[in-house]
């Protein structure tokens, strides 16, 4: 199991890209899919490299997306 | 609202939530503004802290930074122009038990409030000034500024700046600040960790945040968007803690030096008042008590 998880509220983001580009483990990429206000969120595609360091959560201007630690 | 892609706890939540107005989010910032970024250090920095929020009190001026303190779930206080400072000098005064944050712009801090600034720095007063710095007048639709850097193109100087820039750190800690710091919004643990610095230290505190305006500073001087800007701050910064303050000047595209430089410890505008106070009148002097109202 991943250490940690990330949750992404789809309709906050708008699209900076902050959250995919300093995760240390590159567990998110920007979806091609938009919000509705015509934005690319991102998506998970490593979720099992997940720490739960929630630096993503810590660089989103826009309060949508926190990563935490499972519990063990 | 559509929630996350994968499954999480039910009862987990964003660490940034419950010092937000919640129900005033998504913001006005444009994306790829690091004013938000530097709302989420803020939040982790008051959480670390453990202070009793009760008792914390946020106040801004007017600009795109300024409506920070219309989302924190503090006791808030948006001023007008350039007067976060002297409204804030006015609370700690009349309750000395709060802990006042002036959340701010550089154009509200530096420009109209300039004055205001150097004063509460050199009295000392017990107040804790963050700053973001986009080098321009955002809100207004990125006019120079006081720290708009030289050579930058900017509404009103479309040829290119020419005037000097203040270095706002120096001017700080020339005016008397007992805590200085400067780090960009690429250095977001660092910044959280000074946040929650001078939430522990008396004094006038002053942090500097370097922050981009993609919207108008970058985009007129072709620096790209947001995420180009996080990327050149990540290239440029170089930490240095205990820099002279003399050797942090910002240029257009130079080095960014970043860390805290100022950490001292100066009589505080309540201590000076009271010694010379007891000093001149003796006994007839009684030292006010904080005249907090109990549990509001
Ligand atoms: C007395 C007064 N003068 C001018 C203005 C116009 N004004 C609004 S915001 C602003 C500048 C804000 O710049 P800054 O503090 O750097 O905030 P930013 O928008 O860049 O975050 C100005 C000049 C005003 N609101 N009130
Ligand atoms: S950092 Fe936030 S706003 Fe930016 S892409 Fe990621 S989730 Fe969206
Ligand atoms: S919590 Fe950490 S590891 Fe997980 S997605 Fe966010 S930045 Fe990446
Ligand atoms: S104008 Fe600039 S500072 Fe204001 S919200 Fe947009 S990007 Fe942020
Ligand atoms: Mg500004």
């Amino acid at each position: 199991m991943a250490k940690g998880f990330v949750a992404i509220t789809v309709e906050r983001c708008k699209g900076c890209g902050f959250c995919v580009e300093f995760c240390p483990t590159k567990v998110l990429t920007l979806s091609s899919a938009f919000n509705s206000k015509g934005y690319h969120p991102p998506q998970v595609v490593a979720a099992d490299k997940c720490s739960g360091c929630d630096l993503c959560g810590m660089y989103c201007p826009d309060f949508a997306i926190f990563g935490a630690r499972n519990a063990r | 609202m559509s929630e996350c892609l994968v499954d999480i706890p039910a009862d987990a939540i964003n660490p940034v939530e419950p010092y937000l107005r919640s129900e005033r989010i998504p913001h006005i910032w444009c994306p790829g503004c690091g004013i938000g970024t530097t709302v989420n250090c803020f939040a982790r920095a008051l959480d670390e802290s453990k202070l009793d929020l009760n008792k914390v009190a946020i106040v801004s001026g007017i600009g795109c930074t300024g409506r920070v303190a219309g989302y924190a779930a503090l006791d808030s206080f948006h001023t007008t122009h350039g007067r976060a400072i002297p409204f804030a000098t006015g609370l700690k005064l009349a309750n000395p038990e709060l802990q006042v944050v002036v959340y701010s712009g550089d154009g509200d801090l530096f420009a109209i409030g300039g004055n205001h600034f150097i004063h509460a720095a050199r009295r000392n007063m017990d107040l804790k000034v963050i700053c973001v710095n986009n080098l321009t007048y955002a809100m207004t639709g990125g006019q120079t500024g006081p720290a708009t850097p030289d050579h930058v193109i900017s509404t009103t100087s479309p040829y290119g700046v020419f005037e000097p820039a203040f270095n706002l750190v120096q001017l700080a800690e020339a005016a008397g600040a007992a805590y200085v710091a400067r780090w960009t919004t690429f250095h977001v643990k660092q910044l959280a960790r000074s946040m929650e610095e001078v939430m522990k230290k008396r004094g006038f505190c002053f942090i500097e945040i370097i922050s981009p305006c993609p919207t108008l500073y970058q985009r007129r001087n072709k620096m790209g968007d947001g995420l180009d800007t996080m990327k050149f701050y990540k290239q440029v910064s170089k930490i240095r803690n205990g820099a002279p303050t003399s050797e942090c000047g910002l240029t257009k595209s130079g080095e960014i030096v970043v860390g805290k430089f100022v950490d001292r410890d100066r009589p505080g505008y309540f201590e000076m008042l009271n010694a010379q106070m007891t000093e001149t009148l003796g006994d007839r002097y009684v030292i006010p008590e904080a005249s907090s109202c109990g549990d509001c």
